[in-house]
């Protein structure tokens, strides 16, 4: 079996391959589902039904589709470049420990600002916690060669001891009863909600905003160009004078950046205070997601609410017929695979000898 | 200072050490074949779960303990071909394979695990290896023979690696792939028999944790324990010996930070000394960075005929 490179790959095939691995992927699936005893088709209608059937599930979808639309273009910037950022999750908590040190720890008799600057100086503050995050990993592997993919791996779990240091410690809420959670933000930094009596929050909008503007400055700016001459060809690129080092630098910023603010939103947006487990894993989800949507900021916003949907379906679905949650999990991490492959035979066509 | 003496001189202290350090050896030296070979291997976090989980799993409905490993490892040689077949005959992004099949086998354990055990409340257990008490050696009595394996793999991977065709066939296609190519070595061969053999140690690294340091599968187990093989790699400039001496020195100090925990001289929050381990692996990237010897082709996908 050899590989061939295909002279140009059609568009509707781009836009139909991942469509196919998907399909694949529920059919696959489907012996999962029969395996734990299900029958197959009502567990898919109760799972989609779960996910965009009702305006109430499609709200939980977009809730649970914010955090992961932010981290999903924290991957897409970052491998675009080849920077690979394995370090989302982390970057994620730290931004949400920096928006709890600015917007809720001293009550607000502290800092007597007004709440918008308050609001404003609470998401810089993540993103910069983010970034700083992220620079250290990225100025290892630009200055010393470290591979960033360990370092950045390595750095989720610190963080995530440091959470739970503060939670213990300097953040612990007195009124938690000994639940290891954080200090409330003040009420005037919470985000509104988009849709009364649900959970969506207008971070959506935020968050489709910055999908906008990453796509405009991959596309419109000299940066962007540097970011996709890196990822094409690194030596190429180094060539004909794209400053690497400067550039590796500034996509950790944005990468981390964005990250960090997935942290801020999610506590203005939904919690209002940090928990261990406020992440099920989004920094990682994130990947997937940038991958699925083929590293195209636009398409991130639409892989996110599938990849949502899946989570957020599995959990009614599971009540319903008992088919174990994971199955969301195996469902997202097989369409990853599957659709590399399907992306794959659209620019390669395969011969046999 | 007493109190470091104290733990220092605790024959048990060297125990946990060498335990702890069992799923390491086993895990360092899987990413070690692959590496060698020219392909990074993250799904060995997720592979090491499924290790965990399916061998826990053959030896709970009745296989041997030996049993348990042999189908562990033959997981983990499963994973390694599908990693294979994604990163070596297709070409793709080594990376993202790797964390692909962490997460799909993480998934697929967990669900498996659900699906056979809907409703328990604790987990049910198994029998686990015994201590060699027959071996009569101080410390390594004390261990199962899961660590006996492990060392002893040390020196059989490095002899293999050193000394044998295959294992310069490994290096070759790790170092050159071209040239391998052009001395009729089939590179695509060479590097899927050396990711499903790596794999299979990552496969029988996780089931220790099933089979002998617990007796029971629980989620979360295997807690980054992956990621550090990849860091020990590097650590160890791709040498089994080295990779070895770097397994027993993390281990040493993940023992030593449990020890202060509990001792009276923790003065600091415990998350700190749990931080120890991550921060001196990093620490420890960053020192030998400079002078580490990368493979030459290692997460370069390898094209026939194309440049």
């Amino acid at each position: 079996m050899r590989l061939e490179k295909r002279q140009h790959s059609s568009a509707s095939a781009l836009v139909l391959a991942p469509i196919g691995a998907v399909v694949f992927t529920l059919m696959v699936s489907a012996l999962l589902v029969r395996w734990a005893g299900a029958p197959v088709g009502q567990t898919y209608a109760l799972l989609l039904q779960g996910a965009y059937g009702s305006v109430f599930a499609l709200s939980e979808t977009l809730t649970r589709a914010i955090p992961l639309m932010l981290t999903g273009l924290a991957a897409t910037v970052a491998f675009k470049a080849r920077l690979f950022n394995i370090g989302a999750e982390g970057q994620l908590y730290v931004g949400a420990l920096a928006a709890v040190a600015v917007g809720g720890m001293h009550d607000g008799t502290g800092l007597a600002l007004p709440p918008a600057l308050l609001f404003f100086l609470m998401l810089l503050c993540a993103a910069l916690a983010g970034a700083l995050l992220l620079l250290g990993p990225a100025l290892m592997k630009a200055r010393l060669g470290v591979d960033e993919v360990v370092t950045t791996l390595l750095l989720n779990f610190i963080v995530l001891l440091l959470v739970s240091l503060m939670l213990d410690g300097p953040m612990k809420d007195p009124t938690a009863m000994g639940w290891p959670q954080s200090v409330a933000l003040m009420g005037e930094l919470e985000l509104a909600k988009l849709i009364p009596q649900t959970r969506v929050h207008t971070g959506l909008l935020f968050a489709v905003a910055l999908a906008v503007a990453l796509w405009a400055l991959m596309k419109y700016t000299v940066l962007g160009f540097d970011i996709r001459a890196l990822g094409a060809n690194p030596r190429a690129a180094a060539f004909c004078g794209v400053p690497v080092t400067r550039t590796v630098v500034l996509v950790a910023l944005i990468s981390g950046a964005l990250a960090g603010l997935a942290g801020a939103i999610e506590v203005a947006g939904r919690t209002s205070y940090l928990t261990l487990d406020m992440s099920p894993g989004y920094g990682y989800s994130g990947i997937v997601i940038a991958m699925l949507a083929a590293l195209h900021p636009l398409a991130v916003v639409v892989a996110s609410v599938f990849v949502a949907g899946m989570l957020v379906g599995a959990d009614s679905m599971s009540r319903a017929v008992g088919v174990p949650t994971f199955i969301a999990d195996v469902i997202v991490a097989a369409s990853l695979i599957s659709v590399l492959v399907a992306t794959l035979l659209t620019q390669y066509r395969v011969r046999w000898r | 200072m007493n109190e470091f003496l104290d733990i220092l001189t605790n024959p048990a202290f060297w125990v946990a050490v060498l335990r702890i350090a069992t799923p390491l050896i086993l895990g360092t030296l899987g990413v070690l074949m692959c590496e060698r070979a020219g392909v990074l291997n993250l799904g060995i976090e997720g592979i090491m779960v499924a290790g965990a989980f399916t061998g826990w799993l053959a030896v709970y409905v009745g296989a041997g303990l030996w049993g348990g490993v042999l189908v562990a490892a033959a997981t983990g040689a499963v994973l390694g071909l599908l990693h294979a077949f994604l990163t070596v005959v297709l070409a793709l992004s080594q990376h993202v394979s790797g964390l692909g099949i962490t997460l799909l086998a993480t998934a697929l354990s967990y669900f498996g695990y659900r699906v056979s055990f809907p409703k328990v409340s604790t987990p049910p257990t198994i029998t686990p290896f015994q201590e060699m008490d027959w071996l009569g050696i101080p410390i390594l009595a004390e261990q199962t023979a899961l660590t006996l394996l492990a060392l002893v793999s040390v020196p059989v991977v490095a002899y293999v690696l050193y000394r044998t065709p295959m294992g310069l066939a490994v290096r070759m296609v790790g170092e050159n792939p071209k040239a391998a190519e052009g001395q009729g070595v089939s590179v695509v061969g060479v590097r899927t028999g050396a990711v499903v053999l790596g794999s299979a140690f990552m496969g029988m690294a996780g089931s220790f944790l099933t089979l002998s340091a617990f007796n029971a599968f629980f989620f979360n187990m295997v807690n980054g324990r992956g990621w550090i093989c990849v860091a020990l790699v590097v650590f160890a400039s791709w040498r089994p010996g080295k990779a070895l001496l770097g397994a027993l020195l993390f281990a040493f100090f993940d023992a030593l930070q449990l020890r202060l925990q509990q001792s009276g001289a923790a003065v600091l929050p415990y998350q700190m000394y749990l931080m120890l381990p991550y921060v001196l692996s990093i620490l420890a990237l960053v020192l030998v960075a400079r002078k580490a010897s990368y493979p030459q082709a290692l997460m370069k996908p390898y094209r026939k005929g194309e440049r």
